[in-house]
């Protein structure tokens, strides 16, 4: 498989700003415009999150935005449909996280045939673990082009980093601490020392960074150890409040990466 | 036909384990370890001689002669409400305690519902000396005021579940979050024969007892072991799964189980999961939920907190499936009726979830020489409120 995922960490292997949001929040239909603001400001992969009524992996940030956007009208029927002519303005990466539920639902095959109709490269779905994905989803998500990107915490050993590595495509979801998703302030020591853990497996895929990614400072120093980082919960955040849309991504996005 | 759970963690197509990464240590853990560790001597030493000594087990079958006589057939009761803390969950946690214990836990995680696994669980942690954080709805932490005052003498910190409807799933939700954020020296006690798998398995096992008993017991009394049927209350399902689990290749055995309806089975105030669900994935198990279309889980009422869950064991969906279970449901108003009419009949407030179960009496055909058994699951103490209302004593 060689889609944009592949093309992006071909063409760029340092400081890769990935950026999650909760399809639906805060308006039903700020899907595209938030799509397209964060590929303006220089924003290299983004996963658009599909809301679940029972998030377990996380945090209050991503609860709340998940629950108003159900309540904004917002499902993964609704969601294909906001994405139809993406693909028009929008060369990035693009990746669907959000639970399995919703997805079974919608037919695991239908979902993945319009993941490739819309031209989506890659799911991120946490509680679908390896072996289940490897016995009943993994031809299927093969066949769409749609890579499978699964995550690996400090409690991951590398045993089981290697088997994930071995399985997976894409890159790999390096969660930061053992936690749901939401802020943290700062990279711990324990945290650096899994960091370089898995730096020594000298894996296949490339690694991404996430949860409690918040600022330019946990970016840059995540960033050291892997390809680049992703923000979520700091980012639904900052969707909140008095300017524009448009006005709070870039400003956003400038103080993440460039805060001078 | 085979009604264990396979080497994979399913019951047919029901089960397995849909963790996110960050809970994997933890369930790969157990799913390891389990087996082992409540096979080992010591731990059935210990398990047998609490459940008997600190418990009160085993539990009186109990044939309800006014009863019998009211519904023209056999009713005998399991007296799960007489056991310590009131009702059939103290046998999981006492097992849960020990495996904890035997894996060197240091800290006891719990969501609870009606509070009567919260309570159960409490009670274990202050008999072990260990820590423990309950979740529990901030709906329920309201409705079921007497359990978190138990709870918190008995030294657990309550922590009300702030989300969505802030009943059972959501006080479920807030445990699994706290078990990824505690991924060492914590172990969760899920209270029901739910969650991912080793859990269903587990529990059932732990319940077991409850069926191991009836065969017996009923032996000493009528000379036969098979009862013509046993019914039990579904919430999650772990009384019913624990009263039927050595009847289950029995085929002649009936095994009825009773879902909450709460307002009833065509308004949206329910709870019966098997009557009206479809399968999907909640709780890292697949199994039958109560889902709109899009696959968000709906909200699930009943009168009963135990009851107001929005899925159901992966036994029991196997179980209905094959149709080796039969799956009734109650009305809130029926089960008021049923509960009344024991304690008039018997001189035993029954609690509401156990009452679901006796009000299956009205729906199903009795004959005289039928042997019924009612597994009751807890007693009213928490429920008096509930009943004071509505009968307006
Ligand atoms: C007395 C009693 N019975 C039944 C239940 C329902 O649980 P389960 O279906 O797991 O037996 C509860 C739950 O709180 C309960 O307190």
């Amino acid at each position: 498989m060689n889609n944009r995922i592949n093309q992006l960490f071909q063409e760029k292997d340092k400081n890769i700003l990935s950026v999650y949001f909760t399809a639906g929040y805060p308006e039903l239909n700020d899907t595209v415009t938030i799509i397209q603001e964060l590929e303006k400001n220089g924003v290299n992969l983004i996963e658009i999150g599909m809301p679940f009524s029972d998030p377990v992996a996380d945090g209050p940030v991503i609860q709340n935005s998940s629950l108003i956007a159900l309540k904004n009208g917002m499902s993964v029927k609704k969601l294909f449909e906001q994405l139809q002519n993406i693909r028009k303005t929008v060369k990035i990466p693009l990746i669907l996280m959000g639970y399995l539920n919703p997805v079974l639902q919608f037919g695991v095959e239908n979902f993945c045939k319009k993941c490739q109709e819309v031209g989506i490269d890659g799911l991120i779905i946490p509680d679908l673990p390896l072996n289940e994905y490897l016995s009943e989803y993994k031809s299927l998500f093969e066949a769409h082009q749609l890579h499978n990107i699964l995550l690996i915490t400090p409690q991951t050993s590398d045993e089981r980093i290697l088997q994930i590595d071995a399985e997976s495509s894409g890159f790999i979801y390096m969660v930061s601490s053992s936690s749901t998703t939401g802020m943290k302030q700062s990279v711990a020591k324990y945290q650096t020392e899994y960091f370089e853990r898995v730096n020594r497996l000298g894996l296949k895929n490339p690694q991404l960074i996430g949860f409690g990614i918040s600022n330019h400072e946990t970016f840059q120093n995540t960033c050291k150890y892997a390809g680049g980082a992703i923000i979520g919960s700091a980012f639904v955040k900052a969707l909140e409040g008095e300017l524009t849309l448009n006005e709070r991504i870039s400003g956003f996005v400038k103080t993440i990466v460039n805060p001078e | 036909m085979n009604y264990q759970v396979n080497d994979k963690g399913y019951y047919g197509e029901f089960g397995g384990a849909f963790i996110p990464e960050m809970m994997y240590p933890n369930i790969e853990e157990l799913r390891r370890e389990y087996m082992s560790i409540i096979h080992s001597y010591d731990f059935r030493q210990e398990f047998i001689s609490l459940l008997k000594h600190y418990v009160g087990r085993p539990s009186p079958l109990y044939f309800a002669k006014r009863m019998s006589e009211h519904y023209q057939s056999n009713v005998f009761l399991k007296r799960e409400d007489l056991n310590h803390t009131g009702s059939h969950k103290i046998n999981n946690t006492i097992g849960q305690i020990l495996l904890a214990k035997h894996l060197k836990k240091k800290r006891i995680i719990a969501e609870t519902g009606a509070g009567q696994h919260g309570v159960a669980t409490a009670t274990v942690c202050a008999l072990m000396g260990v820590q423990c954080v309950v979740y529990m709805g901030a709906l329920d932490v309201k409705r079921q005021a007497p359990n978190v005052k138990k709870m918190r003498m008995l030294g657990a910190e309550v922590i009300p579940a702030l989300s969505g409807n802030q009943t059972l799933k959501d006080a479920t939700n807030e445990a699994m979050r706290d078990w990824i954020n505690n991924p060492v020296d914590t172990h969760y006690i899920i209270g029901s024969v739910v969650g991912p798998h080793p859990y269903p398995d587990m529990v059932a096992r732990f319940q077991s007892v409850i069926s191991e008993e009836i065969r017996w017991q009923l032996d000493e009394q009528l000379g036969r072991e098979l009862p013509t049927r046993v019914i039990a209350c579904v919430g999650g399902g772990s009384n019913a799964a624990g009263a039927f689990y050595h009847f289950l290749e029995d085929e002649a055995v009936e095994l009825i189980g009773v879902e909450a309806a709460g307002k009833g089975i065509s308004t949206p105030d329910t709870a019966a999961t098997l009557t009206l669900g479809t399968p999907g994935v909640l709780h890292s198990s697949h199994s039958y939920l109560m889902q709109n279309e899009d696959g968000q889980i709906t909200e699930p009422y009943s009168i009963s907190a135990g009851l107001d869950y929005p899925g159901i064991g992966p036994l029991h969906a196997h179980l209905f499936k094959t149709g080796r279970g039969k799956y009734l449901w109650a009305t809130d108003e029926e089960v008021l009726q049923s509960a009344l009419l024991l304690t008039r009949k018997e001189g035993i407030i029954p609690a509401l979830e156990s009452a679901h179960a006796l009000a299956a009496l009205e729906k199903i055909k009795l004959q005289p020489e039928d042997v019924n058994i009612i597994n009751l699951s807890g007693r009213g103490d928490k429920d008096m409120e509930t009943y004071l209302d509505y009968f307006g004593y």
